[in-house]
Parts: structure tokens; C-alpha cells; sequence
């Protein structure tokens, strides 16, 4: 491949929403995350993390709880006063059911998830009990005034801890009485006397209550007694939130400066039976309130309303220092950070690596390629922007100057929604008739969204609604018209495809089908099929790419199953072999029509679609094995894209790194360095060549939101600068140095 | 007395300062100091008692576990010594062979103590190494074997630390810790990357260990504190971290309980962190330079702490400061010389960071540090601060003028103070302040050395390299609204050919200036301000310039950086004698014609003194020191001293002290090193078959002094004179119902007092004893205990009454002179 045009685009504005709450699925090692914006995310964390489901959030649909009940069963709950019970297959809100408590901050299932709790506004404790399709409200607990907080059951399910501002209550699960009241400031001298506020609260099964509160305190109480066992001030800032492990000798708590610290259970002296909670790895990774932690048994997860600092909290021994993770940017907003608990990990890999996730794994922009257009899709519009252009040519590395600004287009409003569309009215199980309509405020959120190559059209889907606008170009204005009678039955739409050659769009839906929409000039569509896997599936199609010829779809639903459908005959051609993994990224190549495939354990597929069956090279690929420091890169491949030039280039990006996979060279072997970039730009010739392997990386571009080659050996890189995302951001708590 | 002259070393620079201390449940506080122990008393801040004995510098010293009574001391000569240390005997001395560095003592270990000791064959390596102590009988005992506990440890002290009841050793190097339990066997290592991704340093400096708990604490250069736990797990080991200190982490240490931690470093500031949390600490501030050591009393009431400027502080566990221990402070840089106060004789020079301290010679302390610069010392490295630089004193000690500067490139700020000595508050008052006295630095500042009855006759005169010199005189403010009557001012600015003024200095009778431009002397009248005339002995500037005084007043003494010493004679405007000599410094003494040279050459600093009426020295004495004398000051003697020899007639009226480079104050003494040990040391010779008590001391001392007969006579004598009292303190001391009757005890006391028959004319000998006796009055201070057993004597004589039978010339010598001591002291009781 010769020098590349790169166009450097900065100018997506995206800022992803804080994390609310997280909640963590031992068994299956799911966790599921709450953003400020109401969306609801789960990520897998078993081989690499990725982001397997996510379900769009709305504006009145904010969520402050999360909780796993009866075995994989997610509920949320928030200030509107309503019980959430997400649909995970079809990725949206499966039942609503109001709390009667007014907003609802806390929600907790008990060890066996067969009653969910929730702490009201009101003061009042609620229990429902989960039930096949619902939850069915079971009795009120003890009220007292002050709004509940914090909940958390007591392991064995008799007891509830409940956290208010100035006190703890302990209640009675059987008889619904409050039979301990602790008061958190009471050693709080008289006129200093705020408002003490118990932000996180934990009941251990040895009867210990553990409490975390706005005095930047972590306290152990008796709760029979109802004395204070052991205080830590961890913090001169409030301490936001708490999680314990499951063996219930650490737990974690986030600070409103951003820092996370563990606390551990250690015994005193060696061999001794007294132990003692000590205040241990103290870690820096936000500059905002960390507002969520989890603890899972080998990481720490923490998720921040703010950017975090580069570098390391603690000086801990990094497992190994040559990884490349030890150069970290700074970053940003609302991430996700998993930090591994190094004595925990047995091997290195995967599990033994820090991860921050700050962007979505998904497609938030699309390009058309003809056009040259750039959609980029926000959480509520939708932006459609022309690439500037240059005349000028030059050397490697060097900046041309834009002789054409790229120029903002248009922007599409994504507009209120129908009212009751996100299946409100499904799940009402127990739903009274009394409870007045409330109708969402704002706009709904965008699911997904695409434009034609050509530039022609701009698709997108929200929960109620699926739109369609013809983009007419005249000159260097566009004017967008409405497509009308777009049919009904596609909702909800979770990922949009363009054929490359603009006459057909297709539509990953539920239950694993796709439909396939004819785009009919000047200005209609016409739905002509709806594909279906044979053997159906509950779970719906994520990810979606189309050859270039026109004849094959391949569609990935939830399951991680890839079916490959003819569009000739509009019939299932294959399945391609079943990968117990998440599928992150996938396409078509134009020439072979081999499909790629990039999976959430950084392994990489090429499977023939004529020929169903993986090609050679793919084989050879399983059988020497891919570089260990590509296995153990820690961001998913979320775009991949192919050289019309030269057909054994395969282009590849994650967030943090962009590469050209060469089919025609060697692969690596373990002892040269993956990344060789640079030191092969100093080697002569002959000796270049002797070093050349077939993974090219090129790490200038971060954080990489998208990738995707033009015509003509230009190339378009979405980037979006961390010091963007920040500028956005309140400024962070400011301590001084040495904190006197 | 013979002999020659011994150099004598007396306060300490940080080498020959503590290498640590530790208090004692008795509240004894046990510091190294050089090659000896010192023992304070922590509620009086006194010496109690010098351990001397090791032949090189002593590295540490421990308490014995299981006699608090006892301590052990480790130095670079390769033994260990156990000591009684509140009797001051050495009891034992166990020869290692190898230097030591370090020494711990624990309970659980009956018979061994654990040193740090030079790995052989590697340099700079370290081990540590637990050394058997056999108890085997003899006072000199072989202790050769040994076996290794930890290679490859930190050759500080405080890089080694010993765990809940000897359970394990920690020892921290670079940036490894490794902790070793000794009864599994177990070595883990733990390592710190060299930095972390904010630059912080994580080198290990210093490391602690938890009294009760498994927890370690390690100090670290860039300021933090780690906490480590649950360290028997090689992976699942974790630590908490702790920052405060800015820079690195000097000493830690936990308290007895372990429910705080203790922390010094630079900032002078010590933390005490409770319960090993970030959050909850207290601080002590002010301590005045940065805190080398800590130590916690076995009680654990009280805490001490030893600072870079050799001074001790006392607090109590409450963390409120008690007592400081301050000797000679260490200056960062002595810049003003030796200065002797004429008011209090003490010794003058930069103390803390822009004070002046004075330190009183004869009790090795402090008497006050008075606060020239007056602003807040900012701990910062690359910081320029206002430093203290000249210092001058007029010649009753009424007037101190002070020359402060700080240089920051290309501005320089320069404040000559002028103060007072305020007779109500007994200390110095702020009299005149002068800004930019000169606009470039002052090289010299002397009073003109009158009989200051009029302050109309007192001069200031500065010199400077802005090739002025300057007369400050006082003028009298008329206006009687005016706070002062007194103030300074500027009377006279002399020049020559534009050279640079670099020394100033009057005449005897004040009548006369001295200063010297580069390589020429002028001599101007002082009331006039006329040029007399000039001198040169070119080539070579001016290093030093100084009057004759008494009956070499007619002559002027210059040094020259070319290496030579010219004496000129002021009635014949000629060069009397010239001497091929690199003399540095030049000091006369104010008392007598003497003036001391300090001569340096090729690493070795020698003294000359010599008259200016003659050109040949009268004492010659090479090599003192290694070092390069700094500075050098003549003391008055509040009484003359006697001395024999002519060659020493200079030190009869004051006496010389040098500074070295190293900041280590010296003296001369006349007397033998032997004579300077304390009594208490030489106690120890005991018959190996008599048991250890006082009594058998007693008799076996006794026995002793039979036993040597052929000792030059003057040492018998004071040999008995010294012997004898402890015998009868013991005598007294020991409690009633152990003593043997009376009857047998009167004729062994009274036999002690006697002189052997085969003694020579007795009134050479009473002479001698006189001198020897004034001798002994006069270092009273530094032989505390001798006077005090004197007095002890002369009541346990009143005590047993008539045994005046037969008494020895010597004898009578003696009762004359306690009839004649003062016996008033007795009426108080």
C-alpha cells in the first residue's frame, strides 16, 4: 500500500454520559452499567471486555439503581418512581412498574435474587418479589422520614441495612420493623454539625455494617449493638460509593475526588485469627465523583462521572512493564475503568491488564464513501458533515493545508417521542389503572444510524421510530426530505447497513431478522424481504455487513451466531462456524467475498462465504497462533475495512491503534516486536525486508473512533481528543498538594 | 606534665556527630558521638556519663535486652563493648574483626546480637550477621563466630529493622525490600520501579517494623510512606501509602504500642500518623533543621529526635517538646568565623539557618541563638536565603554589628544591622538597620577596640570588594520624640587606586587602621582619616592582616596568598622579616604578644606561633588534622593557666580553638590522653576471681594500686587523689545491712589514704600536687564527677572523725585544702 491522504477528523463532538451505577454478575462475569443519560450497557468480561449489549436511554428514563435478580434478570430503577425490568434479547425496557414511593435511589435483590428491595424518597423500604414475566409488590418495611439512600441486604436475606442522611436503620425483613437505629455524626461536635450523608452501605454476613458517607468516612458498625467497631477517613471528600467482594474480605469504595481505594481484611499477625480491615491500594484513575464500583473476585471496577489523570495511584509493580498499556493517554470522561487485582490473577493476559473503556464499542459514525460525507450519530441528533480537501501533495508525515474547511451540513433532531412507545404498557403486571400517563419528556434516543454511500440517504432508528430522509445535494447546500410511508413493522431497529450501491438498505431487527428495505428514486422505500435465520433466535442483530457485489448480508445477533444470507435468492446460505465469543467487528471483503471476522479475544476469522469454509490463511493464522502483545491488546477491533488496490490488505482499528493486516507477509513470530514501525523506517532496505511481518500499527491516531478508506488511497480517521472531552467537563476537584 | 600538645576534638560535625541514640526506661538517653557514647539524662539534659574506650567511631549502640542496666556499642574498630552504663564501667568487649556499622539487640535472642558488617572481598557490600556473644569469663573476648542473616543489605542503620518479637528482619535497599522470618526460613523480596509515572522517587530510605502487628513501615526519597502487610504472602502482600514529607523520608519509627507512627525529615517537622491512616496525623513543628533520627523510650513516654545540626530534642509522647540537647549546632555553612563574645566568652558563629548562636565552651552548650535575619528559613533546595556572613563584636560586648546577604544573580541584597545590648532584657536589641551598606560584598568588619566608656570613640569600619571602605560612627538623635537616642550612620568613605578592600583591622591602642586593597596595606590615622603610608610585598594579594599588640605593638603582621608572612615595622615604615609560609589564617591573641599562624600545605594544616619582635617561631606544630582549618579564635582563660613547658607559654592566658572545614571544633591540651579518661573506666580492674560488687571493687582496687610501684610519682599521686574518693563513695553508697563491720573496713579505708613509704621528697611533690589540683579545679566542668567525689571525701572525713594519726606531707597538702573549701553549701541542707 503506498503513502496514504489521511484526513485527521476532530471535529465529532462526542461526549459520553457518567456512569450511574454498575452492577456485577459473578456468574456469568456480566456487568451491567447505568450511564447518567439513562442508557444501560452490559458489558461481557470473560475473554477481553466488550460492550455486548446496549440499550439507548431516554430522558425520562434515568436510572440510579441497577441490580441482577433471579439468575441473568436486570432491573433498574431511578427518580421517576419506576422498577425497570430490561429485555436483554430484544435491548430495550421489557416492564415498567411504578415503586409508589416517589423516587426510587436505591434497589438491591437478596442472595438469591428472589426479592428486590428498593429505598424510596419517602423513607419507606419496599419489597417486591420477582416473579416469571414481572415483580410483584410484596409489603412496605418500616418507614421513617429522610430519603433511603443505600441498601443491602444481609447474605442470608433476614435482614436489611438501610442508609439515610444522618443514620443507618437495620429492618427486620419478616416483620417489616426497624430494630436498629445508629446515628453516623454522632461524635460530630455540636456546631460543626452537617449533614452527614450515607452514600454507600454494605451488611456483611458476621452481622458488621459497613458504611461509607459524605464526611469521606468508612465505618464499621455492630448492628446489634449499634456501636462503631472501626473507622477509616479515607478521604476529605465524600466517599460516593462501596462494594464488597464476595468473600467478603475487600471492599472498595470511590471517592468524589475521584480517587478509588480497597480496603482489605488482613489478619494482625501471621497465623492470628484477629484480623483487621486496612486501608490499602489507594487509585487515581478520575478527576470527577466515581459514583459506581463493583468488585469483582480478581479486578476492581470503577466508573467515573470524570477524566482521570494519567499514570498510576499507587507505584504498584506493573505485571509487566513492557506491555504496551504502560504509556497510557490521559483520559476522559464517563469511563469504565477495570483495574485487576494483580495477587488475585494467576496468569497474565487478559485478566492482568488495567482497562479504561471510555467509548462505546459501536459504530457512531458511518461514512459515505462516494460522497465523502461523515454522519456522526449523538445520543439525541444526528450531524452530517462534508470532509475538506486539499490540493496540495506531500511527504510522509507531513500536514497539508485544508484548502476546503470541512463544513457542517446539517443536523437531524431526533424528535419526541410517541408517548408510551418504549413498551410501557407490556409489562403492566401489576400496574395500576390509577397512575396517571406520564408522557417521556425530550427526545428519544438514537439507536443507530447510517448514510448511503452515494450521500443520498441518512437512516436512523430510535425505541418508537424508524426515519428515513433523502439528501438532495445542490451545489454546496442539501436540502433533506422526509421519506414517507416508511413501514412499521422494522421496530426496533439495532443496526443499519447501505448496499454499496445505494438501491437496497438493510435493517438488523429482533429475534435475529433482517429486513431489507428497496430505496426507490426520487424519494421512497419499499420493504422487500425479511431475512431469518432457520432455526430462529430470540436475540437480536447487532452487527450487519453487506458484499460489495450486491449478493451476501452477513448478520451477527446476540448470540454471536453469523449467519450469511444470500440476497440473490433471499434465502440462508450458511452459518459460520459457532465461536464462543463475542464478535466485535466484521465485513466483507469486495474481491474475495471472504468475511472477516474480529472477535472480542482479538482473534481473527477469514471465512469464505462460497465456499463455507475458513480460507487457508485463516487457518494458518489458528495454527501458528496471533503475536502475544496483539492477544493482549485490551480494546476491541471495532471497524474493519479492506484496500480496493491491493486485495491482502485488511484494515483494522481499535480505539487505540490502527493497523494494515497484510495477508501476503509472514505473521510475526513471538520474539520480533509487533509494533515495528518506527525501526523499520530506520533500517535499510534489504534488512526492511527481511523484518517486514504482516501486522503494520500505527499508533498516531488516539483515541480512533473510526477508520475508513476513500477512493484513491485517502484515508478518514475520526478522532476524538481527550483534552476535547475534558474542556467540557466542570473542573475537577481541586486538592491541594499536600492536602493541609 | 609532659608530653606534647594533643589536639582535642570537642563538638561535632554530622560524621563525628550520633550515628543514633536510644532512650532507656530509665529515662537515659544513650547517643553516639564520635568514638565515644555519650549518656544524657533526659529530665535534666545533662551528661551523665562518657563512655570511652572504642578506638574508632561508633556506629551504634543498643540496650541489652535482658539487663536495661547494660548497653551494648558497636564501632569501626570492630568491636563490640558491654556496658554498665549509669556506673559508666565497661564490662566486656568482644572483638569481631570486622568494621561494624550497625548493631540490634533483641529480646529473643538470648546470646546473640545481630551487626552489619563489610562483606569481604566485595566492595561497598553489606551483610547483616548474627554475632554469638560467648560467656565465657575475661574482659577481651574472641567473638568469631557468626553467620549470615541477609546479604547484600544498606550499610545505614536505619535500612534494617527487626520485627514483632524477632519474628522477622525487613532491610530495604535501593528499591527492594527483603524480609526474612527467621523461623520458616523464608526470604521474600518485594521491588519498586524506580519511579512512577508522576516522578515520584520511590528509592527506599529508611524502614520500620511494627511492635505488635505484622506491618511494615518504609520511608521513601520522594517523600512517602508505605505501610506493608500481610508481606508472608509473596503475592498477595499489600501496602498503603502515606504522603506528607515533601522530600525524602529520614527516620521512621513506631511508637511502643504501635498504635502511631513517627516520621522526620527535612522539614523539621515531625509526624506522628495514627493508626496507619492518611487522614489522622499531628505535627510538631519548628524543630529547627532536619531530623536525622527517632527513637521512642522503652516506656514510650517519650520521644527523641536527632537533627543534621547535632542537636537532640526531647518531646514527650503527647508530642509537646521538652528538652533540647544542643551542643555546638551545625551551621550550614560558617561563614561569619569564630567570634568570641567578650560579654560571656562563649564562641560565636551561624547556628541555625540566619541565627547566631552562642555556645558556651566550658559547658558544651548552647547559651542563646539570637535571630539576626529574622525571617522564616523556606525549606527548598536551589533556594537563595539570607544568610548570616559577618559578624563583629565591640570590645566590652555592648554592640554586635551583623552583615547579612543573599544573592540572587545579578542582584545582591546586603543589610548591615547594628545592635545593642540591652542590659534590662540581658539580650541583644535591634539598634540600626543599613541597607546596601556597600554595593558589592563585605569583606571585613572590625570595631576600633577602645575602652568603650564614651560611645563617641566607638568606629564600625566594613570593607568591601566595591573597593571602598567605610566609617560608621554614632550619632546622638537631639529630638527627644525620637524612640532611640542612639543611631549609625556613615562618617567617612576612604578608597586606594580603585583596588579591592579585602581586610580591615585596627590597632591596639585604636589610633591606627589597617586595610588592606589586593596586594597593598594602607595604614590610616583613625581620627583624622589620613592616609599614613602603604605596604607591599607584591607578588601575591593581601590574605590577612593583623596588629601586634602589647610590646609588639609597632608592628603589623600580613599574609600573602603567595605564601608568605611579612611582619612590618610602623616606626620604621619598613619589612622587618618576611617568612616563605601559605598562612590561612592569622589570629592574634588579644591577651598576650602571640600570634598563631594556621599554615596549610598539601593536605595538612600546621601552627605556627610566634612573636612579631622576633622571626622565629616559638611553637611549631604540624599536622593537626587532616582537614583544612577554617577559622581559628583565641578564648581568654578565666584563670591562667599553669603551663611547664616555654614552648606552651601562649596558652597560658586563652586558649586556641580551630574550626575545620568538616565543622569540627578543636582545641589544644596539654595534658595526656591518659590523664583525660575518666576515673570510671579505669575501675574495671577487677581480679577476675572476685564477683562484681561494689565492695569486691573496692578491695580489689585496693589490691591494685599495691600492686604498681614503679609509676613516675606526680601520676601516683593523682592517682590516689582520684582513686581514693570513688573507693569511699562506694563505701558510702552501699547499702548498710551489706557491709562488713566497721572494724574491718576502718584499716582498708585508712590504709587507702596512705601513701606507700618508698615516695620521694614530699615537697616537690606538694608542689606539684598544687598545680595539679588548680589543674582539676579548673576543668571542673569537664570532670564533674571528680569534684563531686571530692566533696563526698571531705564528709565521709568529718564522718569517721579522728583518724587523723599519721598523715604524709601530701596529706596535709590535701586537708589544707578542703579546710579551705567552702563549706556553706552544707548549711542549706
Amino acid at each position: 500500500m503506498g503513502p496514504l491522504e489521511v484526513h485527521r477528523v476532530r471535529f465529532f463532538g462526542l461526549v459520553p454520559a457518567g456512569v450511574r451505577c454498575l452492577a456485577y454478575l459473578p456468574r456469568r462475569r456480566r456487568l451491567a452499567l447505568a450511564r447518567t443519560d439513562g442508557a444501560v450497557e452490559v458489558y461481557g468480561l470473560e475473554e477481553g471486555c466488550f460492550q455486548e449489549k446496549a440499550i439507548p436511554g431516554h430522558q425520562a428514563r434515568s436510572v440510579e439503581a441497577l441490580c441482577w435478580a433471579a439468575g441473568e434478570r436486570l432491573f433498574g430503577a431511578g427518580l421517576s418512581g419506576d422498577i425497570t425490568e430490561y429485555d436483554l434479547q430484544r435491548l430495550r425496557p421489557a416492564r415498567t412498574v411504578d415503586g409508589f414511593g416517589g423516587p426510587i435511589w436505591s434497589m438491591v435483590a437478596n442472595g438469591g435474587g428472589t426479592r428486590l428491595a428498593i429505598g424510596c424518597e419517602d423513607g419507606s423500604v419496599k419489597l417486591f418479589q420477582v416473579v416469571p414475566g414481572g415483580i410483584q409488590f410484596e409489603k412496605n418495611l418500616d418507614r421513617q422520614k429522610g430519603r433511603v439512600l443505600c441498601l443491602s441486604w444481609h447474605p442470608s436475606g433476614t435482614h436489611i441495612a438501610a442508609g439515610s442522611i444522618d443514620f443507618i436503620r437495620v429492618l427486620d425483613v419478616r416483620s417489616g420493623r426497624t430494630v436498629q437505629r445508629i446515628m453516623v455524626n454522632y461524635h460530630v461536635p455540636k456546631p460543626k454539625k452537617r449533614e452527614c450523608v450515607v452514600w454507600g452501605i454494605a451488611f456483611l454476613s458476621d452481622g458488621t455494617v459497613v458504611s461509607s458517607d459524605s464526611f469521606g468516612r468508612v465505618q464499621f458498625w455492630d448492628w446489634e449493638r449499634g456501636t462503631l467497631l472501626e473507622s477509616h477517613t479515607v478521604s476529605t471528600s465524600a466517599v460516593l460509593s462501596l462494594a464488597v467482594s464476595e468473600k467478603e474480605d475487600s471492599i472498595v469504595v470511590g471517592t468524589s475526588t475521584g480517587a478509588t481505594y480497597q480496603l482489605q481484611l488482613l489478619p494482625v499477625k501471621a497465623g492470628s485469627q484477629e484480623k483487621r480491615w486496612v486501608r490499602t491500594k489507594p487509585f487515581q484513575y478520575h478527576t470527577h465523583d466515581v459514583r459506581a464500583v463493583a468488585h469483582s473476585p480478581t479486578a476492581l471496577i470503577s466508573g467515573g462521572r470524570g477524566a482521570h489523570q494519567a499514570g498510576w495511584g499507587g507505584g504498584v509493580p506493573l505485571p509487566d512493564a513492557s506491555s504496551p498499556r504502560s504509556a497510557w493517554l490521559p483520559g476522559l470522561d464517563a469511563q469504565l475503568v477495570i483495574r485487576p487485582l494483580m495477587e488475585k490473577v494467576q496468569r497474565k493476559g487478559y485478566e492482568a491488564v488495567l482497562r479504561k473503556f471510555t467509548f462505546p464499542h459501536r459504530r457512531l459514525v458511518s461514512c459515505a464513501r462516494k460522497a465523502r460525507l461523515l454522519l456522526f450519530q449523538f445520543s439525541q441528533h444526528l450531524e452530517l458533515w462534508r470532509l475538506g480537501s486539499t490540493n496540495e501533495t506531500g511527504k510522509d508525515g507531513e500536514v497539508l493545508p485544508v484548502c476546503r474547511m470541512p463544513e457542517h451540513l446539517l443536523q437531524l433532531k431526533s424528535k419526541v417521542g410517541l408517548g408510551r412507545g418504549c413498551g410501557r404498557g407490556l409489562g403492566g403486571l401489576c400496574r395500576p389503572r390509577s397512575a396517571p400517563p406520564r408522557p417521556p419528556q425530550g427526545p428519544e434516543h438514537i439507536y443507530c444510524s447510517c448514510v448511503s454511500p452515494c450521500g443520498g440517504w441518512v437512516a436512523y432508528s430510535t425505541a418508537s421510530r424508524f426515519h428515513l430522509y433523502r439528501v438532495q445535494h445542490e451545489g454546496d447546500g442539501v436540502s433533506v426530505k422526509k421519506v414517507p410511508g416508511v413501514p412499521k413493522l422494522l421496530l426496533p431497529a439495532y443496526q443499519l447497513q447501505c448496499a454499496s450501491d445505494a438501491g437496497r438498505l438493510f435493517v438488523g431487527s429482533e429475534r435475529g431478522s433482517v429486513h431489507v428495505l428497496q430505496l426507490l428514486e426520487p424519494g421512497g422505500c419499499k420493504h422487500l424481504h425479511t431475512l431469518r435465520p432457520p432455526a430462529g433466535t430470540a436475540e437480536a442483530v447487532y452487527l450487519l455487513a453487506s458484499s460489495a457485489d450486491g449478493n451476501w448480508l452477513a448478520a451477527v445477533s446476540g448470540d454471536w451466531e453469523i449467519h450469511v444470507y444470500s440476497l440473490k435468492h433471499f434465502k440462508h446460505h450458511c452459518t459460520v462456524p459457532t465461536y464462543s465469543c463475542a464478535v466485535t467487528a466484521l465485513a466483507i471483503h469486495p474481491a474475495t467475498n471472504n468475511l472477516v471476522i474480529a472477535y472480542a479475544d482479538q482473534q481473527l476469522f477469514e471465512f469464505s462465504i462460497p465456499e463455507k469454509q475458513y480460507t487457508a490463511w485463516s487457518r494458518t493464522v489458528q495454527n501458528c497462533g496471533l503475536h502475544k502483545a496483539w492477544l493482549e491488546r485490551d480494546s476491541p477491533i471495532t471497524h474493519i475495512a479492506f484496500n480496493p488496490q491491493n486485495p491482502a490488505h485488511i484494515l483494522l482499528h481499535d480505539v487505540y491503534m490502527f493497523c494494515v493486516l497484510d495477508k501476503s507477509l509472514p505473521l510475526p513470530d513471538a520474539s520480533t516486536p509487533l509494533l515495528n514501525q518506527s525501526t523499520l523506517k530506520q533500517l535499510p532496505e534489504h534488512a526492511r525486508q527481511r523484518q517486514l511481518h504482516a501486522f503494520k500499527i500505527c499508533k498516531k491516531f488516539q483515541p480512533l473512533l473510526f477508520a475508513e478508506l476513500l477512493e484513491e488511497n485517502r484515508l478518514v480517521l475520526v478522532e476524538r481528543p481527550l483534552a476535547d472531552i475534558r474542556a467540557q467537563l466542570p473542573p475537577p476537584v481541586q486538592q491541594q498538594p499536600f492536602g493541609t | 606534665t609532659g608530653g606534647g600538645l594533643r589536639v582535642v576534638f570537642l563538638g561535632g560535625c554530622p560524621r563525628r556527630g550520633g550515628h543514633g541514640c536510644r532512650l532507656s526506661r530509665r529515662r537515659f538517653l544513650l547517643c553516639t558521638a564520635g568514638d565515644f557514647v555519650k549518656v544524657y539524662s533526659a529530665a535534666t539534659e545533662e551528661l551523665v556519663r562518657l563512655l570511652r574506650g572504642h578506638g574508632g567511631l561508633v556506629t551504634g549502640v543498643g540496650l541489652n535486652p535482658h539487663n536495661r542496666l547494660q548497653l551494648y556499642s558497636c564501632s569501626l574498630d570492630g568491636s563490640i563493648k558491654l556496658w554498665d552504663f549509669t556506673d559508666g564501667i565497661l564490662i566486656k568487649t568482644f572483638t569481631v574483626g570486622y568494621k561494624l556499622l550497625a548493631l540490634y539487640a533483641l529480646d529473643s535472642c538470648e546470646d546473640s546480637v545481630f551487626v552489619i558488617i563489610p562483606k569481604r572481598g566485595e566492595r561497598d557490600t553489606f551483610q547483616l550477621v548474627s554475632v554469638k556473644l560467648t560467656k565465657t569469663a575475661g574482659q577481651d573476648v574472641e567473638a568469631k563466630e557468626f553467620s549470615v542473616v541477609l546479604e547484600g543489605v544498606d550499610a545505614s542503620p536505619k535500612c534494617t529493622a527487626f520485627g514483632r518479637e524477632g519474628e522477622y528482619v525487613a532491610s530495604v535497599k535501593n528499591f527492594h525490600l527483603q524480609v526474612y522470618f527467621f523461623k520458616r526460613k523464608q526470604l521474600n523480596r518485594f521491588s519498586l520501579r524506580a519511579t512512577n509515572a508522576k516522578g515520584g522517587n520511590n528509592l527506599f530510605t529508611c524502614v520500620a517494623c511494627h511492635p505488635k502487628e505484622d506491618c511494615i513501615a518504609t520511608g521513601h526519597a520522594d517523600g512517602k510512606i508505605r505501610l506493608w502487610r500481610n508481606f508472608y504472602h509473596n503475592k498477595e502482600y499489600v501496602f498503603s501509602t502515606m504522603h506528607w514529607h515533601h522530600d525524602r523520608v529520614m527516620d521512621l519509627s513506631f511508637s511502643i504500642e504501635g498504635t502511631s507512627l513517627l516520621s522526620g525529615g527535612v522539614e523539621a517537622v515531625l509526624v506522628q500518623w495514627h493508626s496507619g491512616s492518611d487522614c489522622k496525623k499531628d505535627f510538631l513543628p519548628r524543630l529547627g533543621s532536619a531530623i536525622e533520627y527517632i527513637s521512642v523510650s522503652s516506656d514510650g513516654t517519650l520521644y527523641c529526635t536527632l537533627h543534621t545540626d547535632n542537636r537532640i530534642t526531647i518531646i514527650n509522647s503527647n508530642l509537646r517538646f521538652s528538652k533540647s540537647i544542643q551542643g555546638l549546632i551545625r551551621a550550614r555553612d560558617v561563614k561569619t568565623g569564630l567570634v568570641v563574645d567578650p560579654r560571656t566568652k562563649a564562641l560565636v558563629l551561624n547556628g541555625e539557618a540566619g541565627h547566631l548562636q552562642f555556645y558556651c565552651l566550658q559547658s558544651d552548650k548552647q547559651l542563646y541563638s539570637l535571630d539576626i535575619v529574622q525571617q522564616e528559613y523556606i525549606q527548598q533546595a536551589g533556594l537563595n536565603q539570607t544568610d548570616l556572613v559577618k559578624v563583629a563584636f565591640s570590645a566590652q560586648g555592648k554592640w554586635l554589628a551583623t552583615v547579612e546577604e543573599r544573592e540572587e544573580e545579578p542582584d545582591l541584597e546586603l543589610h548591615l544591622k547594628l545592635w545593642f545590648f540591652d542590659e534590662e532584657t540581658q539580650s541583644f536589641k535591634l539598634n540600626t538597620q543599613i541597607s546596601m551598606p556597600h554595593d558589592d560584598h563585605i569583606t571585613a568588619m572590625c570595631f576600633r577596640d577602645m575602652d568603650e566608656l564614651e560611645d563617641d570613640s566607638l568606629i564600625l569600619v566594613t570593607a568591601g570588594k566595591d573597593c571602598l571602605f567605610k566609617v560608621w560612627v554614632i550619632l546622638e538623635d537631639t529630638d527627644p520624640e525620637a524612640q532611640q537616642s542612639l543611631s549609625w550612620s556613615c562618617d567617612f568613605v576612604g578608597s586606594y587606586h580603585n583596588y579591592q578592600a579585602t581586610n580591615c583591622c585596627f590597632s591596639e591602642d585604636g589610633s591606627l587602621l589597617a586595610v588592606s586593597f589586593e596586594e597593598t596595606v594602607t595604614v590610616w590615622d583613625s581620627s583624622t582619616w589620613d592616609l599614613k603610608c602603604t605596604f607591599c610585598h607584591p607578588p601575591g594579594k593581601i590574605r590577612d592582616i593583623c596588629f601586634g599588640r602589647l610590646t609588639c605593638s609597632k608592628y603589623l603582621i600580613g599574609a600573602t596568598d603567595h605564601g608568605f608572612l611579612c611582619c612590618w615595622n610602623l616606626l620604621s615604615c619598613a619589612l622587618e622579616w618576611s617568612a616563605h609560609l601559605n598562612v590561612v589564617i592569622l589570629q592574634p591573641d588579644p591577651l598576650s604578644e602571640h600570634i598563631a599562624a594556621v599554615s596549610w600545605l598539601s593536605k595538612e594544616s600546621s601552627l605556627f606561633v610566634f612573636k612579631p619582635n622576633e622571626p622565629r617561631p616559638i611553637c611549631i606544630q604540624r599536622n593537626l588534622c587532616q582537614e583544612k582549618i577554617q577559622f581559628a579564635a583565641f578564648v581568654p582563660r578565666d584563670v591562667p593557666e599553669t603551663v611547664g613547658s616555654e614552648k606552651y607559654v601562649w596558652l597560658r592566658r586563652s586558649q586556641l580553638y580551630f574550626l575545620t572545614d568538616a565543622q569540627e571544633l578543636m582545641t589544644f591540651s596539654t595534658k595526656s590522653s591518659e590523664e583525660r579518661l575518666t576515673v570510671s573506666s579505669k575501675q574495671l580492674a577487677v581480679e577476675e576471681s572476685l564477683p562484681v560488687t561494689p565492695f569486691s571493687l573496692l578491695l580489689g582496687k585496693h589490691r591494685h594500686q599495691q600492686s604498681q610501684g614503679d609509676i613516675d610519682l606526680t601520676k601516683v599521686v593523682r592517682n590516689h587523689h582520684e582513686q581514693d574518693s570513688p573507693a569511699v563513695k562506694e563505701l558510702l553508697h552501699t547499702p548498710a545491712h551489706v557491709l562488713p563491720s566497721a572494724s574491718f573496713l576502718c584499716p582498708i579505708f585508712i590504709n587507702s589514704l596512705l601513701i606507700s613509704k618508698e615516695k620521694k621528697s614530699a615537697e616537690e611533690v606538694a608542689d606539684e600536687v598544687e598545680m595539679e589540683s588548680e589543674e582539676a579545679e579548673e576543668d571542673s566542668d569537664e570532670e564533674e564527677d571528680v569534684t563531686e567525689m571530692e566533696q563526698e571525701n571531705t564528709k565521709s572525713m568529718d564522718l569517721l572523725g579522728e583518724i587523723t594519726c599519721k598523715l604524709s606531707k601530701a596529706e596535709e597538702k590535701e586537708l589544707r585544702k578542703v579546710r579551705k573549701t567552702d563549706y556553706s553549701w552544707i548549711s542549706a541542707f
